[in-house]
């Protein structure tokens, strides 16, 4: 517990030297964000200059080993970190899919080579990462996918397209599910694949939402030519790589749900921008009820997150298919919070385009949970997972 | 972190084993059907002080085993596991608390070695009317002599009907709805002008209406503080509420447990009736729901030993959760079991009663709510 409480000290009179004020504000809106990759403009010197402090120290991937780029911190330790780094409001230095899906999918399964290759760039921010899961007729039964690797000797010929590719439009690379045995039941015939998008026969288009934004994107593959070394794992058992980090994802998506541990929860937002009455309760008392019951909800599934992550650490091992509850759970609630969050906005929601409300950022943020409970798995698939493999119950 | 330690986990699975064997739901059935009076079995209640439970919250250097808290949930969540009846709440976890933390020398030395024998149960009697509202609290201690004069009526007390003392909220100054001016006197039952009306219960388990008419106490009775006596009782209820929640957690575990027994082994339209998408995903959704609540019963109880004053927020967040998710648990229980569901013959029904009266208790789902979105600044 000393050295723990070492540790604290430590990191909190680091944090204090090195993290700049400008990257001790809220973050407004997704172009705040520090996405790292060959093409990103930082959007302030504070940023690069953060970024640069926090990778040297391994901060941006913290308990990664060290000899990848990470900060080689126990759970422990992670945990401090991160709640120093709340304390005084400092932003993330990076987000990538490299951090959150990739570098743990290669740190398990990943050759050597691989990680020296791939994950010390992923700590820097020098290369951004797009996931190629989802096709046109493999949403949910993701297992089906028909993006195909022909062998060509010593690489793979891959043909197909993908759809749903998150910031397709901005990665560099990719890690994309293939099919490379077509006679094979359909989960034993999968490959994963690493690629450049740069590489001839790869292209792009986004696709427009209801929130009006494009972060999805189709992803093409016109017989895209891609080196052997870069098949990570086993050939035709990529569906396992693909399982581990579906969890991952579902654990992350999940965790937007708390809405708590950021910015302020809806019936925060909803005190200030309704009031309140002299004795301090929100002076709308259906929506009080609501904000309410949500904030229970939220601070109850905070404490589920927490004890989900300390059970692992000291279990040694994952989350597992709890994800699927984590992801469930999240993803409704924050629906839910983005409710609570139109029906406080009232009239004030209803703008779409404008400085009044920066160009209808509550509504489009609205719009945009809807699509909490479809990616990653839908909220059904979850309940399905929990259903068969929590439960155990018998198949139909 | 938010897992129970070593300790905690041994104790677990000895409250479990000792519960299973000794206190199982047929013990409250035969409770209910020879109408026990005191509401719980004393023999039990004498077994659990050989186990310890007794001095779960009193501390070591006063003849307890001072596991705190989450000790405490712990034999709360495995006696909800199987509805078992005893004073636990009222006497090792509430009034342990009370006395362990305000106790006078006397009050302690008297008290404190008879609720670790298990041979002092000690109530807590703080509402008066249908809803729990200690500031609220209208009954009057006033000066007198040396002492006080205690006039007024307690509604549903917990162990009230079985208790040999208890621990009273009355005001010594301010009027309803104020917190200042409270006072907490601890009155042995046989008290002259102390009288209790046994209430029979939904849970089987009893309670008591207590009626102080002009109940006369020396200055030796007051736990605490004079007038300043509502942080004192917060924290006791802090307890009473944590270990209500705790309770309602096993419950509710218990109840989705059986429940999805029953959807593997029912048979209808030639299938198991658990191989059904429309109760499979309702089975699921209740599973998250149950899972949520226990992690924040932990977080709550775990606050509580860290700072019992500072907890507040969690053990509201806890109480809330608990009662409604217990409350889902139950109702999802009976209707998937279906029309034996709603038998006396099986237990579910015994699971329903009792979340009924514990989810009430020391406020309810809405109660709670109400403080945490207090403490939240709505």
């Amino acid at each position: 517990m000393d050295a723990l409480e070492a540790f604290r000290r430590e990191t909190r009179a680091w944090l204090d030297a090195n993290c700049p004020a400008e990257m001790r504000t809220p973050v407004s809106g997704d172009d705040d964000i520090c996405w790292g990759g060959r093409n990103f403009v930082f959007k302030s010197e504070a940023q690069k200059v953060w970024l640069a402090r926090m990778a040297e120290r391994g901060w941006t991937v913290p308990g990664w080993p060290k000899a990848y780029g990470g900060g080689g911190l126990s759970h422990e330790e992670v945990k401090v970190l991160k709640e120093e780094m709340r304390a005084i409001g400092a932003r993330s230095p990076l987000e990538s899919f490299g951090i959150w899906m990739l570098g743990p999918a290669l740190l398990a399964f990943g050759s050597e080579e691989q990680k020296q290759e791939h994950l010390p760039r992923i700590a820097r921010g020098e290369i951004r990462w797009c996931q190629g899961y989802s096709e046109p007729n493999a949403g949910s039964d993701l297992a089906s996918l028909q993006t195909r690797a022909e062998d060509a000797g010593d690489h793979f010929v891959v043909t197909g397209s993908k759809i749903w590719t998150s910031y397709a439009d901005k990665a560099d690379m990719i890690f994309c599910l293939v099919r490379t045995d077509f006679s094979a039941p359909k989960h034993l015939g999968i490959s994963f694949l690493l690629f450049d998008m740069t590489w001839p026969g790869v292209s792009t288009k986004p696709i427009l939402l209801i929130s009006g934004k494009s972060p999805f994107c189709e992803t093409f593959f016109d017989g895209v030519k891609v080196p052997k070394a870069n098949l990570v794992g086993t050939l035709n058992r990529g569906w396992d790589i693909a399982k581990y980090l579906l969890t991952h994802e579902r654990e992350m998506i999940g965790g937007g749900g708390g809405g708590l541990l950021g910015g302020r929860s809806p019936g925060q937002v909803a005190a200030q921008e309704i009031g309140t009455d002299g004795e301090g309760k929100l002076a709308d008392a259906f929506l009080r009820a609501d904000v309410a019951r949500a904030e229970v909800d939220a601070l109850a599934f905070a404490a589920t997150m927490a004890r989900y992550k300390d059970e692992a650490a000291s279990g040694g091992k994952g989350v597992g298919d709890r994800s699927a509850v984590l992801k469930y759970y999240g993803t409704e609630l924050n629906k839910r919070r983005h409710e609570l969050l139109m029906r406080t906005a009232g009239h004030e929601g209803l703008e779409w385009e404008g400085a009044r409300s920066n160009d209808g950022e509550r509504p489009r943020g609205w719009l945009r949970t809807k699509a909490n409970s479809i990616e990653g798995g839908t909220s059904e698939v979850m309940l399905d997972i929990v259903a068969k493999r929590l439960l155990q119950l018998p198949n139909a | 972190m938010l897992v129970l330690n070593d300790d905690q986990v041994m104790l677990q699975d000895a409250a479990r084993g000792f519960v299973s064997e000794k206190a199982p739901v047929a013990a409250l059935r035969k409770i209910r059907d020879e109408k026990i009076a005191d509401g719980f079995d004393r023999g039990l209640w004498r077994s659990m002080a050989e186990m310890g439970w007794t001095g779960v919250l009193v501390p070591e250097d006063q003849g307890g085993l001072g596991f705190g808290f989450v000790g405490a949930g712990v034999i709360c969540e495995e006696m909800g596991r199987t509805l078992t009846a005893s004073p636990f709440l009222s006497t090792a976890m509430m009034a342990a608390t009370a006395l362990s933390r305000a106790g006078s020398p006397a009050q302690k030395e008297r008290w404190l070695p008879a609720i670790v024998a298990g041979e002092a149960v000690i109530a807590t009697a703080v509402d008066e009317g249908r809803r729990h509202d200690p500031a609220g609290t209208a009954m009057r201690a006033e000066r007198h002599g040396n002492g006080f004069r205690l006039s007024g009526t307690k509604a549903y007390v917990v162990d009230g009907q079985a208790a040999d003392a208890v621990l009273v909220a009355a005001r010594t100054a301010g009027s309803a709805g104020e917190t200042g001016g409270f006072s907490l006197f601890l009155v042995e039952t046989a008290t002259r002008g102390l009288s209790a009306e046994r209430l029979s219960t939904l849970d089987s388990r009893g309670a008591a209406e207590l009626t102080f008419d002009g109940v006369e106490v020396t200055a030796d009775a007051v736990v605490g503080e004079v007038d300043d006596g509502f942080p004192l009782l917060e924290i006791v209820l802090g307890a009473g509420r944590a270990g209500l929640a705790a309770e309602l957690s096993g419950n509710a575990q218990e109840s989705f447990d059986r429940t999805m027994a029953y959807l593997r082994e029912r048979k209808q339209f030639g299938r198991t009736i658990g191989a059904f998408q429309a109760l499979q995903h309702r089975a699921a959704h209740l599973f998250c729901e149950v899972e949520v609540a226990r992690s924040a019963v932990l977080a709550a109880l775990q606050a509580l030993d860290a700072d019992p004053a500072g907890a507040s927020l969690a053990v509201s967040v806890a109480k809330s959760k608990a009662s409604s998710v217990a409350r889902l648990a139950a109702q999802e229980a009976v209707q998937m079991h279906g029309g034996i569901g709603m038998t006396d013959a099986i237990d579910i029904g015994l699971f329903m009663k009792r979340m009924q009266v514990a989810s009430t208790l020391y406020g309810d789902a809405d109660f709670h709510a109400d403080r945490v979105a207090r403490a939240r600044g709505f």
